[in-house]
């Protein structure tokens, strides 16, 4: 019990969310140019052609490319990682033993699962990632709004429904308990998602394998993101608190 | 009985919990300088700037999309 007490305060967590989140960062980078840069090459390439088919002169390169995928990738993947890693270190302290009796290892892999639906699934099933060349720019308002918004609403009901897990468990069992409150969940961002602003820009003629290709490269990456993060942080805080 | 579901070590009857006092500071502000770091990848000179120019955003272009956020 000495170890535990050591181990689990705040700072700590905290500290360890963002270097595991630094971790998680490169790996981010890595395969995000390895899965990801292809799909942003293509459609450029699109978006450039279309310009000149309509004769208007191509965009100003202020970055170039080569900067773009290489160093400006990798600062956001990393900083990006870090701070989310911190948050995950944040919500872990609040949430060990205060979420049934799950040690850390167990807890970890269970808040970054929680947290790729909340903030992952359930966004980029109404907005999904956009390639360059699609969305148009008098609506960045709107969607930037919307998105934020649609992510918000969901940590909120993911918190609800599970302070409703706990009841429903003592009254039907944590199975059907659980099943309750994961169907409340779905119920509440499912309603609220229906009422938020439509989005459809995608110019005629965007290859739909692109598309796809895209999406779904977008969604593994915060998949390796939230692996790493769950997995990591949570073998690490486990072996230092035995 | 989540214990034995996802197979994690046996812990003694409850576990210690932090105190919220305790989390508090760190979240506040540690929290409010992350959420900061994310507000710069995934939204500076979009919808909203602080900073004026394109730089900020041309820069961290591809990261931006393929995180999955609103992009131009």
């Amino acid at each position: 019990m000495k170890g535990n007490q050591n181990i689990l305060m705040t700072r700590t967590l905290l500290l360890r969310g963002m270097l595991v989140g630094v971790v998680a960062g490169l790996l981010v980078f890595a395969f995000a140019r390895w899965i990801g840069e292809p799909q942003v090459e293509r459609s450029i390439a699109f978006e450039t052609a279309g310009d000149q088919a309509r004769g208007e002169a191509p965009e100003p390169e202020m970055v170039s490319r080569r900067v773009q995928k290489s160093l400006g990738l990798l600062t956001g993947a990393v900083v990006y990682g870090a701070a989310v890693g911190g948050l995950f270190g944040l919500v872990f302290a609040f949430a060990y033993g205060r979420i049934g009796e799950l040690g850390p290892r167990a807890l970890a892999a269970v808040l970054a699962g929680l947290g790729f639906v909340a903030i992952v699934l359930v966004p980029n099933l109404k907005y999904p990632a956009n390639p360059p060349a699609v969305g148009s720019a008098e609506t960045i308002g709107v969607r930037t709004g919307a998105y934020f918004l649609l992510i918000a609403v969901s940590i909120v009901t993911m918190v609800f429904s599970l302070q409703m897990r706990r009841r429903f468990s003592k009254r039907f069992g944590e199975w059907n308990g659980s099943l309750l409150a994961a169907g409340l969940f779905v119920v509440i961002v499912s309603v609220v998602a229906h009422f938020l602003p439509e989005v459809d820009e995608v110019p005629a003629g965007f290859p739909v394998t692109l598309m796809w290709k895209f999406r779904v490269a977008a969604v593994e990456i915060q998949a390796v993101l939230w692996g790493t993060l769950g997995l990591g942080f949570g073998w690490w805080v486990e072996s230092s608190s035995r | 009985m989540a214990q034995s579901i996802f197979g994690s070590v046996a812990q003694p009857v409850s576990i210690p919990v932090i105190p919220v006092r305790e989390i508090l500071p760190y979240a506040v502000f540690g929290g409010l300088l992350l959420l900061l770091a994310i507000y710069f990848v995934g939204a500076e000179q979009g919808a909203t700037s602080m900073f004026r120019g394109t730089m900020v955003h041309e820069f961290l272009h591809d990261g931006r999309h393929l995180l999955g956020f609103p992009c131009h």
